[in-house]
């Protein structure tokens, strides 16, 4: 395999794992710091997408579309939060699971009426559009190396807020040991909401930063809930770290297995073969990699917890 | 039977009418389906038998999964993956000309078995959220890779040629022939898991849901229930999916898809865990008030959603419960 | 372990039923458990007293499997059971009451019981018969609850009952398990004069039947009861004997008795 062909594949999985990781650290720190499981939060990332998509037709500038989309995809978290999740820190899982699975059921129908069932699509920037050039005459759009920017930035500042911030020290702590935070007197319940409104407006930066690139549709936050789940399922649950490095491995896994599996196999079945066999095993390499760390490490690859 | 003792008022008085409301829950929902195919063709029969036959089949599924959330605690999230399994069975056979319902749910019960023995040897050692994700991912694994099976139809799934055959006999062509399949298929299945759960087996599994420390301080290793458990309850549902490819004559990867897992999960938690019927009847109310509210529009889950989500905020314990009035 | 036993002879067992083999535990600098070495006779009642916080609770943990040492074995009738699991252990005959109590509140007093009769006889891989109606678990039930003046309640739930009916249950769920070695984790904590009473007379019916390693704070209670006494402080244990022997033990009274009188 040419070499340049694997970079771009390389900086594609880079893409998609910080994509992702945007996704699943407001997950795990949902998780970590309340033990409130919410399959809600893939709509946050279809909302993002959403409210980038109209803000940047209305306005005519990506830019300021997403501005504009940030802080109401954070104001329809808190909202959210305030009107229904909040009723569920108290229970069990189960409620959890089921409340939340009734808002992606009802919010997934609420766009189809308002934007239509049909995928809407937002032009790349004209600033970030076209490509650079890579080694071996390939070119890389400039659009995915923003992103890949942003996420890397993004994930630093993180790293900052998490490890060097009084909030961030609560957050952890709140991770480890929810109810000692309490009971040293922090008001939890705000501890609660500012988590759940940084990570829903995460997950809609996301969903904004991706419209240029995927098409916008109803239930676009589906399945990448479940691969963020499987992101923090590997990282452990409660920590960021560990959503950073699981993040980029799935999306360097899934993306190369995609590009690769039916390539390896060429070597030795027939061609057809190969392709068809390597399409139906790649899309199954991360379930296997998941599988195989939990044998490993019941808890994941970094536990927040003891 | 004291009258004036004011503390026992609840408990004794109510005792005998709860005991029969427990047993009468099972006998009007089963006695009433058993009457519909009579009463179904004063109306539009073969939609009725169709969404009855529906009805019945998922009914099957969610009883699956109630053996694993009611009686294990273990919240699977990826049952539907067994109906899928059951499903594609009979589509992969029968296209290519196997037809018998025998061998194809010989197939269904072996691979869903296979299955489940891997996938529950890795989810159960996790416990609480972590089962519920792995079992998700687990589910969408086998999605995945039915969308990517094109030699089965890929993305859109196939049409079955035709219905199973019993014995070379196109018996399950009749509507009316299949409702009662699914439904005497529905009678044993329930009754089998009636005697499980109260069986040495079925008290284990109840005993280590409430306290799984105390279990292995006298010498159960839930674990081992709990797998074989899991197994019974996804080759459960495969039947189910065998039962589903027949009634819809069609297969597909939606079959499968996590929405499905977690209507299951609702149906089961609608009408009450841990009681089995309860599961049926969730079904039952689930499927009518869907196909009540796509009467209205086709934007129906804008309505259902929500209603979804008041139920588990306010209908704690669900419907059979209310029923019975065995809970405060 | 050339320790000398005190235990009355036995003929079935030529060693004690249970040996610790210089275990240690710890949990990050705090050792829990230091270097100790102890047996228990076939039919001995050897107690383990210490002030709060010596390691008596994460001894027995370790000795049921709960919790693994860091190093060192845990032999039982002569058998190495350190790799074995809770349940494994059980199996052998090693049975543990709990110092929260650790009942089975849903089911009846009578099922919990018969379930851990049902522990050790035969599969539990049947899935037929009805289990609470079968007389071969409930018959040898009825006899343990009587024994535990819980026969009355049989078929009252088990998280309805009372906290020293509960004591006494968790007692009775061990025993019907039919064990060679029972461990006690406190079983008189938090229960009244009378049922204390009730429960220290239960143990003196049950004494010389079966090995049994007590850990409990009644002193009275364990100077009534025991053949041996050992006093672990800090992890250690810094003396075994009879309750003469403990007593008067010198650096005993400084570091335990002592400390209760100040």
């Amino acid at each position: 395999m040419p070499l340049s062909l694997f970079l771009v594949q390389m900086l594609n999985g880079l893409q998609f794992g910080l994509i992702l990781f945007l996704i699943a650290a407001g997950l795990t720190l949902v998780f970590g710091v309340m033990d409130f499981i919410n399959l809600a939060h893939g709509v946050q990332y279809m909302v993002g997408a959403y409210l980038a998509a109209m803000f940047t037709a209305l306005t005519g500038n990506f830019l300021f579309g997403l501005l504009l989309a940030l802080p109401t995809a954070l104001a329809f978290g808190l909202f959210l939060e305030v009107l229904i999740f909040r009723k569920l820190y108290e229970r069990d899982h189960l409620d959890q699971v089921l409340a939340t699975f009734g808002v992606i059921i009802t919010l997934n129908e609420a766009v189809k009426i308002l934007w239509g069932a049909a995928p809407l699509s937002v032009p790349v920037p004209e600033i970030l559009s076209g490509s650079i050039p890579l080694i071996g005459g390939l070119r890389y759009p400039i659009y995915r190396i923003a992103i890949i920017v942003a996420g890397l930035a993004v994930g630093l500042l993180l790293y900052i807020l998490v490890n060097r911030t009084k909030v961030g020290m609560l957050v952890r702590a709140g991770a480890s040991n929810a109810p000692m935070v309490a009971a040293l007197g922090v008001n939890i319940r705000l501890l609660f909401t500012f988590v759940f409104g940084f990570g829903a407006m995460l997950a809609g930066f996301a969903g904004a930063m991706v419209t240029p690139i995927l098409s916008v549709e109803p239930g676009m936050g589906d399945n990448v809930l479940i691969l963020a789940f499987v992101v923090i399922v590997i990282g452990g649950i409660g920590s960021v770290r560990g959503a950073f490095l699981a993040a980029l491995l799935i999306g360097v896994v899934d993306t190369l297995g995609r590009f690769m599996a039916p390539m390896l196999l060429s070597a030795i079945l027939d061609p057809s073969t190969a392709s068809q066999t390597g399409r139906a095993i790649a899309p199954m390499l991360i379930y296997v990699l998941m599988a195989v760390t939990l044998c490993i490490r019941p808890a994941g690859l970094f536990p927040a917890k003891r | 039977m004291t009258d004036a003792a004011r503390p026992v008022e609840q408990s004794v008085p109510a005792a005998a009418p709860a005991s029969l409301r427990r047993i009468m829950v099972p006998i009007v929902v089963f006695a009433g389906l058993a009457i519909a195919p009579w009463i179904a063709q004063f109306g539009t029969e073969s939609f009725i038998l169709s969404l009855l036959t529906r009805v019945m089949v998922l009914g099957l599924a969610a009883l699956s999964l109630d053996l694993l959330i009611g009686y294990a605690g273990l919240v699977s999230f990826g049952q539907a993956a067994f109906i899928g399994i059951g499903a594609y069975a009979v589509g992969i056979l029968a296209s290519h000309g196997i037809n018998g319902i025998a061998l194809q749910t010989a197939a269904a019960l072996a691979a869903s078995a296979i299955f489940a023995a891997i996938t529950g040897a890795i989810s159960l050692r996790t416990r609480g959220v972590y089962f519920i994700m792995i079992t998700l991912a687990f589910g969408q694994m086998l999605f995945f890779l039915a969308t990517s099976l094109a030699a089965y139809g890929g993305d859109d799934g196939m049409t079955l040629p035709s219905r199973s055959l019993f014995l070379g006999y196109d018996l399950l062509d009749s509507d009316r022939a299949l409702y009662y399949v699914a439904f005497v298929t529905l009678g044993l299945v329930y009754l089998a898991c009636r005697m499980l759960v109260a069986s040495r087996f079925g008290r284990v599994l109840r005993g280590a849901r409430q306290n799984p420390v105390r279990m292995q301080a006298i010498g159960f290793s839930p674990y081992r229930y709990q797998l074989v458990l899991y197994i019974i309850a996804g080759m459960i549902a495969a039947l189910a999916g065998v039962l589903l490819a027949n009634t819809s004559e069609f297969v597909s990867p939606a079959t499968m898809s996590w929405q499905r897992s977690g209507d299951l999960i609702f149906m089961v938690v609608l009408g009450g865990m841990g009681s089995l019927h309860g599961a049926i009847l969730g079904a039952i109310v689930f499927l009518l008030a869907e196909e009540v509210l796509a009467g209205f529009t086709e934007h129906w889950h804008i309505i259902f959603g929500p209603l979804l989500i008041l139920c588990v905020l306010y209908i704690r314990g669900g419907i059979t419960p209310l029923i019975e009035r065995t809970r405060p | 372990m050339n320790e000398t036993r005190s235990a009355p002879m036995t003929a079935r067992m030529t060693g004690p039923l249970l040996v610790l083999d210089h275990l240690a535990k710890n949990y990050g600098a705090l050792k829990v458990t230091d270097d100790v070495s102890l047996t228990v006779g076939a039919t001995e009642l050897h107690a383990i007293i210490g002030p709060n916080g010596a390691g008596k609770t994460t001894l027995i943990h370790q000795i049921s499997g709960l919790a693994q040492p860091d190093s060192g074995r845990i032999l039982f009738a002569g058998e190495d059971i350190t790799p074995l699991t809770m349940a494994e252990r059980a199996a052998e005959g090693l049975a543990r009451s709990f110092q929260i109590t650790s009942i089975l509140p849903d089911f009846s007093v009578l099922e919990n019981v018969a379930l851990a009769v049902q522990g050790r006889s035969g599969s539990s891989f049947r899935f037929v018969r009805n289990a609470s109606r079968e007389e071969a678990l409930n018959a040898p039930a009825r006899v343990i609850l009587n024994q535990f003046d819980l026969l009355p309640r049989a078929d009252v739930p088990a998280g309805l009952l009372s906290y020293g009916e509960k004591r006494q249950l968790e007692l009775a769920i061990a025993l019907a398990t039919r064990p060679r070695l029972l461990l006690l984790d406190e079983p008189l904590a938090g229960t009244s004069h009378e049922e204390s009473a009730r429960i220290i007379a239960t143990l003196k019916g049950l004494k010389g039947t079966l090995g049994i390693l007590l850990i409990e704070h009644d002193m009275d209670a364990v100077f009534q009861l025991a053949d041996r006494i050992s006093v672990l402080v800090y992890g250690r244990i810094i003396a075994t004997g009879s309750a003469d022997e403990v007593r008067n033990n010198p650096e005993v009274r400084s570091a335990y008795l002592g400390e209760e009188a100040a």
